[in-house]
Order: C-alpha cells, then structure tokens, then sequence
C-alpha cells in the first residue's frame, strides 16, 4: 500500500510540473514581452515623476539614452534579459507559481480591487464551490438512487425513462441548455434573474438570499442534465453486480430484493462510483467556463474566460495550475478510494 | 469480449431499434451535407463575416413558417429582382420603366423598403418612383435626377423609404388620406388603408420609371426589397445572416470534426494501448506512465490555452482535440490487449516467429474491432460539443459558421434574454441531434460488444 502510495504521488506530481512546464512554455512569450512592458512604462513614469531628473538633461536624445540604460538596468536585475525559455527563467517562473505566487494581474482585479491573482482566484473560488460542488452532491444523490432504482427493476417504465433521459440528455451541450433556461425563465416567464451575479454588495444581510436566488437557475440546469448520466452509469454498474452469484445466494436465502439492492448492490458498486464521484467533484471545480459564462456566474470559470478575452497571461497561468492541482489531488483521493475499496488493484496486478 | 463474427454483429444490430434509429438520423445528416455542399456554393459561407454580403436581408427576423401559427401574420422580408421591363422611346426621350409586383397580405407594417439599382448612363436621366395601391389609388414616392454625366458612368444607388423627399412627396398626397400622415414614416402610409392606419392587403405595384434623353441607360441591377419582420426557413440573425445557410453547412463541418477527430483518436488509442499491452514489462511502464501525465491534464482549459496561443484554425482545432481524445481507448485496448496475449493462437504465432507488428495487426487488432467502433460512435458527439464549446466562448474559427460560432454570436447580442428563439434553439437542436445519432449508434454497438450489458 505505501509503495502504491508513493508511486501515485509522483506520478501526480510529475504531471503538475508537466502541466505547468507546458503552459509556461505556451504563454512564455507573450508573457515576456508583457513583463518588458511593464518596466518600460514603469521607468517613463518614475523618470516623468521627478522634474528634477528630467530638468537636468539637455537634449532629448540623452534622456532617451538615460531611460534606455535604466530599463536594461532594471531588466538585468530581473532577469529578463535572458530569453524566455533559458532553463533558468522558466525553473525560476515554475517555482514562483509553485509557490502559489502568480504575480500581479494586467487587467482583472478582485472585487475588493487588488490585482494579485492569488487574491482573485480565492475570491471566485468558494463561490464555484457554491455553486457546482451543490450541483454535483445533488447530482451524485439522485444518481445513485435512480441508478438502483432502476437497476433493481430491469425493463420497467422507470428505468426505461431513466436510460433513456440519460442518453438524450448526455447529449445537449449544458450551456446550450442554459441558454434556453433564460430564454424561458427569466425572459418568457420572468421567474428567475438572467445574470447570475448577485446585485448587491456582500457586506448587505440580504446578500445570502439574493446569491440563492441568482443560484437557482444555473443549479436548476446542471442538475437537470446531469443526473441522468449519473443514474445511467450507477444502473449499469448494479446490473452487472446483481448478475453476480452472491447476489442470486441472498436471494435464495430470501433477503428483500430492497434490502439486497440499496446495501449488498450498491455497496459493491461503491469502488468505481466513488471513483467517478471524486473526479466529478474536481470537474465541478473547472469544467464549467462555458457554463459560468453563460449565467455569468463570479466564480472561476468565468474569470478564466474574462482572462482569456484580455488576455491576462497571469490570471491564466494562476487559474490553470490551481485547476489542475484540484484535478490531480482528486485523482489522487480517487486512486487511493478504488484501493481502498478493491484489494486488486493495489498490488498492481 | 469473446470474437463475434461480422455477420452476427450485423444481424444483432439491425435488431436494435435505437442503432436503427441513429442510422436514420446519422443518413439524413448526410444527406443535409450533400444538399449543403452542393446547393450553397462555398462563397457564401466564407463570405459568412461580410456584412456586405448580407446588406439586403433583413435583421432578426423570425422563420417564415411562423405565420402558419399565427393570426396576424408578420409581414415577410421580400427581395424582389425580376422586375417587369418595358420601354419606350418617344423621339428623343427613352423612357425604361421597372414594375415590381407584390402580394401584400399581413397585418402588421413592413420595416422599410429600398430600391437599390445601377446603371450605365450619360447625360443626366431622371428617376422617379410611385405606387399603385390595390385600392386602385397612385402615390407618387420620388422624383429625382441623377448625377450629371458627361460621358458613359455607372452609377449606384440605394433609395431607402426613410428618403425624407418621400415623405415629403407623401405629405403633399394627404388630401387621399382620411387621418393626419406627420408623425408617420413612409411604409406607414403607402401600405396603409386610407380611411384610418392599418395595413392595407392585396397587390402593390411599384414602378421605377427612368426618362432620359438621346442615349438609353443601361440597367446593371434593378431590385426592390420590402423590409419585413419574417425571413426564409430559419430567418435571421442580428448581422442580417441568413441562419439557414449557415445551419445547412454547420453539418457537413460538425460531421467532419466529429468524425476525424474521434477516428483518429480511436486508431491512435488502440495501437497504442495494444502495442503497449502486447509488449508489457518496461516498454508497458513507461507508455502508461506517460498515458497517465496525458490523462491528467485538465483538457478544456489547455484546449482553450492552445487555440488562444497557437491557432484557432478548425484543423488545428482538430488535432489538438485528438490529443485528448485517444488517452482513454488507449487504456481500455491496453486491458483488452493483455486478455488476448494469454490466448494459444498467439503463443502459437508468437513461437512461429512472427514478426511483433504482424502479431499485434494480424491476432490482437483484429479482435478489438467491434469495441473500436462503439468507441468511434461515443466519441463523436463529446468532439462536436467540444468544438462547440470552444467556438461558443469565441475561440472557433471565425471563418467558418459553425453551429457553436452561430450559438456564440447568439449569446453576443443577448440573443436569450431578447427572446430570438430561432437564433438559439436551430443550432443546439442540431448539436444534440448530431450526438444523439452516434450515441444511439453507439449504445447499440456496445451492447453487443459487451453482452453483460445485455438483460
């Protein structure tokens, strides 16, 4: 187990720094020249500050020659006249985003106005959280209990309606579905808000309520396409266990069909359902730009689009590694469950 | 997964009333392709962003068919071109008159109407306007001249009815109506009843009537357009694009993506996951190894890093979505693959001597075919939403119209919230059908594949 353990653990982590090598190599450039940018700019605007300085040149052109010499100055001392992609300018960018610190955001800031992009992303995170981790626990919920529902009554109406819901709906396009949901409720049938950011400040009493007004619909959405997935995959799993010879045993000794489904099924079928819950869980913490941008929801998925529409390279590195490491720790919790669950496969055979 | 024979695979299937019904659907995809590619030339969908390509069709405007529905009918966008020509010369004077027929019969009022023209003159003829009504009443609309010319010049023009001589002209016939015309724009009042402000039905003709002296012009373009509130099958967006055609070639595009996109990823898969399992040991390590780095990359923020950095075009788009998509069927083909190394007959080829290549496309392969397909028919409809997807968020390629890009533009001018459901549901309906034809498909092959599944 402790080696099963530990080889899991450096494969995440190897592919923490692969993922992060990658987007750095990918945005590098850009980021570069942003960087350059900036001390350019930051130089011209302490020079211009200081009448002093600029009084004591007399001709344009040494002043020009001045600001030249302090940029490359300030370049060298940063590091950046290097290329981008020497092995020490790229380690050292991988180990300042490793440290969570993403450096300063060129457009996008909090709420509160602070363009740090740690503070950003744990601003927007919780409320992702809010709303898609709910989503996903209701999800999960009337999955599971559909899914032996319908497993214990093969052919009936019931699982006919849930197998088939769960193939139509697996194939709509979630913000497609969410478009229509405005289009219906809050344009047709002026029921719920359109846009999902709530409209009043966060230190108001109210503000509680209006954000589970605004969630409503998103939620509403999600779950509604969603759950038949869910119900679908847990059916698929318990037919395939209520088939197993245990199972026919119970129901000789005369164990209620009821209570052989909801424990003796279904807790076999816990390993790979667990497994697909974790990963969810993590998914529901990123998977959703398209979806945040529909209902314009403040969490993260939106932020990320918002940074990929300016382009602010920071926002986009910081929101891509703090994903993954999400989305490798549940894989890693999930690997760890299945071994918990299935002996099998932890001695690797 | 024991080896089933084509046939059987074949005879079961066509057993499947859900494979059948994706076969159906999935043939009149095609069908709709080929109608597509053969109908619509492929100007007018790269001309898909030139708003000058569009200028004559009018701006959001609901499907036609919705006047089946209702009681009062909206009045239809009509873009008349085939104007009935007649000329005369009488000594000097040449007199060339355009007569537009229309058949007026809804309730409410048009937008507007335009009469855009060109022609070759020299001199300067004098072009002027007016209506026959089907009450029988004439309403002189414009008389104007048009530039000087002293040698052959092609001129063009747009006369819009919001031309304030129009209503100048209108003003002057206020005699003919029973109820105050000053607040009233041009349409208003020629399609109006006379005695009070309600459309009047029936046939209209405009007639276009040029007078010119000693040369005859010579007409390039002669089109009247009556700007109405309903357009063509799927009717229009707010970039005056007509959504049938860019629903029509969004099929052959979305067929495409789906379909390479999930092909190649399944023959990428398969080999490697077979060649993986067959060789195991080390070889295996390493490859899943890496599988696992691929299979933990959060796909749709680096898809979208990807098309942002490097390209957006939809081949490029392609590729990388087979980066994602062939992890998984190689770990299943990996599994499947070391069930079949156990078996005599490759023992037995292995000890022949065969060459590894033959054994892994001769023996393995071949056994993994019918679990390829099902992958090929689920792994389609997640490429099309993807590539959906991205293209929703602005990052498609722009240059063609494909049904996310149609959806992303919809979301751009709060298509949802101003209630233009023929600009939202068409392409989302399509997308869902799309998935739907190789889910069915899908579902039926793996039932049969894996029988477990079966009841």
């Amino acid at each position: 187990m402790k080696r099963y353990v530990i080889t899991r653990m450096a494969t995440m982590f190897g592919v923490l720094m692969i993922t992060l090598l990658i987007t750095v190599l990918l945005v590098g450039s850009n980021m570069d020249t942003i960087l350059k940018q900036g001390i350019v700019f930051q130089v011209r605007a302490e020079v211009t500050e200081n009448p002093s300085i600029v009084e004591s040149f007399s001709s344009v052109d040494e002043f020009e020659a001045f600001i030249q010499k302090k940029i490359e100055q300030r370049n060298k001392i940063l590091g950046l006249d290097e290329p981008w992609f020497s092995p020490q300018r790229v380690g050292f960018t991988m180990y300042k985003i490793l440290l969570l610190d993403f450096g300063h955001a060129t457009f996008l800031t909090s709420d509160e106005g602070s363009s740090n992009v740690k503070d950003i992303i744990f601003e927007k995170l919780p409320r992702t959280i809010l709303l898609f981790t709910t989503a996903t626990i209701i999800i999960s919920i009337i999955g599971i209990f559909l899914g032996a529902l319908s497993a214990s009554r093969i052919g009936s109406i019931v699982d006919r309606i849930t197998s088939s819901f769960a193939i139509i709906s697996s194939s709509f396009p979630v913000w497609w579905i969410g478009m229509l949901m405005i289009f219906l409720f809050s344009f047709t049938w002026q029921i719920f808000p359109a846009r999902a950011t709530p409209d009043i400040s966060s230190s108001d009493p109210a503000y509680i309520g209006s954000l589970l007004y605004h969630m409503a619909l998103p939620l509403i959405t999600i779950v509604m396409i969603g759950f038949g997935a869910w119900a679908y995959l847990v059916r698929n799993f318990m037919v395939g266990i209520m088939q197993e010879d245990f199972i026919m045993a119970k129901k000789t000794i005369g164990i209620k069909q009821k209570k052989i489904t909801y424990t003796h099924a279904l807790k076999n079928a816990a390993p790979p359902i667990v497994t697909i819950l974790a990963l969810s869980l993590s998914g529901s913490l990123g998977g959703a730009i398209i979806t945040e941008a529909v209902f314009d929801w403040p969490g993260m998925g939106r932020l990320y689009f918002e940074a990929i529409t300016v382009m602010d390279l920071p926002v986009i590195i910081g929101a891509t590694y703090i994903l993954t490491v999400f989305f490798l720790i549940s894989i890693f919790i999930a690997d760890l469950l299945y071994g918990y669950f299935d002996p099998r496969v932890r001695t690797g055979t | 997964m024991s080896s089933i024979s084509p046939q059987e695979i074949k005879q079961e299937f066509l057993k499947s009333k859900t494979g059948i019904t994706g076969i159906i659907i999935l043939s009149s995809l095609i069908i709709i392709s080929v109608i597509a590619i053969i109908t619509i030339p492929i100007e007018t969908f790269q001309e898909w962003n030139n708003p000058e390509k569009w200028i004559s069709y009018p701006k959001v405007a609901t499907p036609v068919w919705v006047n089946l529905f209702m009681i009062e009918k909206i009045p239809e966008h009509k873009i008349l071109d085939s104007p009935n020509i007649q000329t005369n010369s009488n000594g000097e004077v040449f007199l060339t008159s355009h007569q537009f027929g229309v058949n007026f019969d809804y309730d409410d009022f048009p937008n507007d109407f335009i009469y855009i023209f060109s022609s070759e003159y020299s001199g300067s003829p004098i072009l002027e306007m007016s209506v026959i009504r089907p009450d029988g009443m004439k309403l002189e609309l414009i008389s104007t001249s048009l530039p000087h010319a002293n040698s052959e010049i092609i001129h063009s023009e747009r006369i819009f009815s919001t031309d304030s001589s129009i209503k100048k002209n209108l003003l002057l016939q206020s005699e003919k109506f029973l109820f105050n015309l000053d607040n009233l724009s041009s349409e208003d009042i020629v399609f109006s009843k006379s005695e009070s402000n309600k459309p009047l039905k029936g046939n209209y003709i405009f007639s276009i009537d040029t007078f010119s002296i000693n040369s005859q012009p010579q007409s390039l373009e002669s089109e009247f357009i009556i700007g109405g509130k309903a357009f063509g099958i799927m009717g229009t967006d707010e970039l005056r694009r007509d959504l049938a055609i860019g629903l029509l070639w969004g099929t052959p595009l979305a067929l495409f993506i789906g379909l390479v996109v999930s092909i190649a990823s399944v023959v990428m898969g398969l080999l490697y996951g077979v060649y993986a399992g067959f060789k195991g040991k080390k070889t295996d390590e390493t490859l899943m190894r890496f599988n696992d780095v691929l299979y933990a990359l959060p796909a749709l923020p680096f898809l979208i890093i990807l098309s942002v950095t490097i390209s957006n075009s939809i081949f490029v788009m392609v590729g990388f979505l087979m980066i994602f998509g062939w992890v998984g069927i190689a770990k299943v083909a990996r599994s499947m693959s070391l069930q079949i190394k156990t078996r005599g007959y490759v023992d037995a080829a292995n000890m022949m001597g065969q060459k590894d290549s033959k054994i892994v496309l001769k023996h393995i392969l071949p056994q993994l075919l019918p679990y390829a397909f099902a992958s090929v028919a689920i792994s389609v409809p997640a490429a099309i939403t993807t590539e959906a997807g991205l293209s929703f968020l602005g990052l498609g390629d722009p240059s063609f119209p494909t049904w996310g890009q149609i959806l992303h533009d919809a979301n751009t001018f709060g298509a949802s919230s101003r209630g233009l459901w023929w600009w939202i549901m068409p392409p989302g309906v399509m997308v869902a059908i799309t998935g739907l034809a190789f889910v069915f498909i899908g579902n039926a092959l793996d039932a049969i594949v894996n029988p477990k599944l079966k009841r």
